[in-house]
């Protein structure tokens, strides 16, 4: 077992998962349970290479948006793309965990007020 | 019911300028007054539509700034914040404060200084909107831009080169206004060879980083006559959010905001999406243009990219899309944004756009915040 923080999808009743979590989800309830994203592969729905990054932040920067099925539900998130190679939409993808994915203060957001590790994509 | 009119406006040159945010509002703030032949003591609202002043400048309270550089005390202000719908939203928060009876006379300034950062400076402001399991992977307005123009590519087979026209149109439209930051044109082969920025958008296909303010005065329809003949009426107007955390919609390609609020407009207006000759859409990445035509129902979804492509939103198309020259030309000094796409919609009511005029009795303004997260739709027609 991983000693990584989940990435961390919340349930609700209606069966839906939103990740990130909310107090409240789709349907208007509040989650019943929790889901961690990193047992599972996802499929690339699009990407980008951003070469124009903000402060604190790699250069080039790939990005995608990727869709997890977690028992028939899907589950979309965003997030870095590991090295520099670009994914194709399709491609699936595993998430890795990285413990610093932007230079904490290096932006305008108060480094304090949000969590900076979280999980790139890597290519299967 | 007394409908609610605009009778007088005005932007300053877009662009660089050495002006901050103080003495931009007061510009526009003034020739709006002079174009309406409004004294500042008859002001009884003044909006101000600022996203960022005090992250940008360090400068707070410009509302309270603006009342007192104009001598328009004891006028009730407030800041309209909705990031780069801001100006849209200074627009409801006028209609409504006319409508609602409040004001007989209320004035709307938006505006923002930014050129003095840089652009890494100025989108690091701009993303500081996301949310929080965005920002940490360093997504930016310009990322998303990316990822759906690449999801809308491949989803409607649309060429590549559909967005560059987007930018040459739009470029095109701006030579003739006089306020517009790039007043040039360009060729498709320089859109299409110009740097990567968020692949597969390049340079050309994002607006630029703009200082500017633009202004209107609104006031009921009854006391509009007593002003001018040369006024618009606001016929309809409708805001709607979508979903913070952009990839959990359902369709990214669909911007549920620019739907529901643009719904909302036409209800209350009478009108159906055929009955729009003139639209200003917020291009702020020409992948917008596209998304948000086919959203207001001018097109069929993934069809927006084929009028511009046949030529139907050029100036003398059958539905001219940003005259103004855009965002993606004007600028796009943030809270001043959805102030002049009114503007330019007031310009053509009133058949007072020069060059760029159209032969148009009604007119829509659609400006969108974040990625799509705000959205204000305004519909307007002349007297």
């Amino acid at each position: 077992m991983s000693d990584n923080p989940p990435m961390e999808a919340y349930r609700y009743p209606d069966g839906s998962i939103t990740y990130p979590g909310h107090p409240v989800g789709p349907g208007g309830e509040e989650p019943v349970g929790t889901v961690d994203l990193s047992d599972y592969t996802a499929t690339v729905l699009t990407w980008t290479k951003s070469t124009a990054t903000p402060p604190g932040v790699r250069q080039p920067n790939t990005l995608a948006i990727v869709e997890f099925d977690v028992d028939g539900e899907p589950v979309r998130a965003i997030g870095q793309v590991t090295g520099e190679d670009e994914v194709d939409i399709g491609d699936e993808v595993r998430p890795v965990y990285c413990e610093e994915l932007r230079e904490p203060g290096a932006g305008i957001r108060e480094p304090a007020s949000q969590e900076w590790d979280g999980y790139r994509f890597e290519p299967l | 019911m007394d409908r609610v009119a605009i009778i007088g406006a005005s932007m300053t040159q877009f662009g660089q300028r050495d002006a901050w945010i103080r003495e931009l509002l007061a510009e526009a703030g003034q020739a709006a007054l002079a174009d309406a032949d409004v004294s500042p003591d008859e002001i009884e609202h003044l909006y101000v539509s600022n996203m960022a002043s005090g992250e940008f400048e360090g400068q707070t309270g410009v509302p309270n700034a603006l009342a007192h550089d104009l001598a328009a005390m004891p006028a009730y202000t407030a800041r309209i914040d909705q990031t780069s719908s801001s100006g849209g939203a200074g627009v409801y928060a006028a209609w409504q404060s006319v409508a609602s009876g409040a004001s007989d006379m209320t004035m709307l300034v938006g505006g923002e200084k930014m050129t003095h950062r840089s652009t890494a400076e100025a989108t690091d402001v701009i993303a500081s909107l996301t949310h929080p399991v965005e920002y940490k992977h360093g997504v930016t307005l310009p990322s998303f831009a990316g990822l759906t123009a690449r999801l809308y590519l491949d989803t409607y087979d649309a060429p590549r080169e559909s967005l560059g026209k987007v930018a040459v149109k739009n470029h095109k439209n701006g030579v003739d206004n006089p306020h517009a930051q790039f007043r040039k044109e360009v060729d498709l082969d320089t859109v299409l060879d110009s740097p990567v920025v968020a692949d597969p958008l390049r340079l050309y296909d994002f607006c630029p980083i703009t200082d500017g303010s633009a202004a209107l005065v609104f006031c009921p329809e009854s006391v509009a006559r007593e002003y001018t003949d040369d006024y618009a009426v606001i016929s309809g107007i409708g805001g709607a959010t979508d979903t913070h955390v952009v990839h959990e919609r359902a369709d990214p390609t669909t911007m549920g905001g620019v739907v529901n609020s643009s719904e909302i407009a036409y209800e209350m207006a009478d009108l159906e999406p055929d009955d729009i000759e003139v639209a200003e859409l917020h291009d702020m990445f020409t992948i917008l243009e596209f998304l948000q035509s086919e959203d207001l129902g001018f097109f069929e979804k993934g069809e927006g990219w084929k009028a511009v492509d046949e030529g139907v939103t050029d100036r003398d198309g059958d539905l001219p899309i940003n005259t103004s020259g855009g965002l993606k030309s004007k600028g796009h000094p943030l809270g001043a944004s959805g102030v002049a796409q009114v503007y330019e919609i007031y310009k053509q009511l009133i058949g007072d756009a020069g060059k760029r005029q159209v032969d148009a009795d009604v007119g829509l303004a659609c400006n969108v915040g974040g990625f799509g997260n705000c959205v204000t739709t305004t519909i307007m027609e002349s007297r």
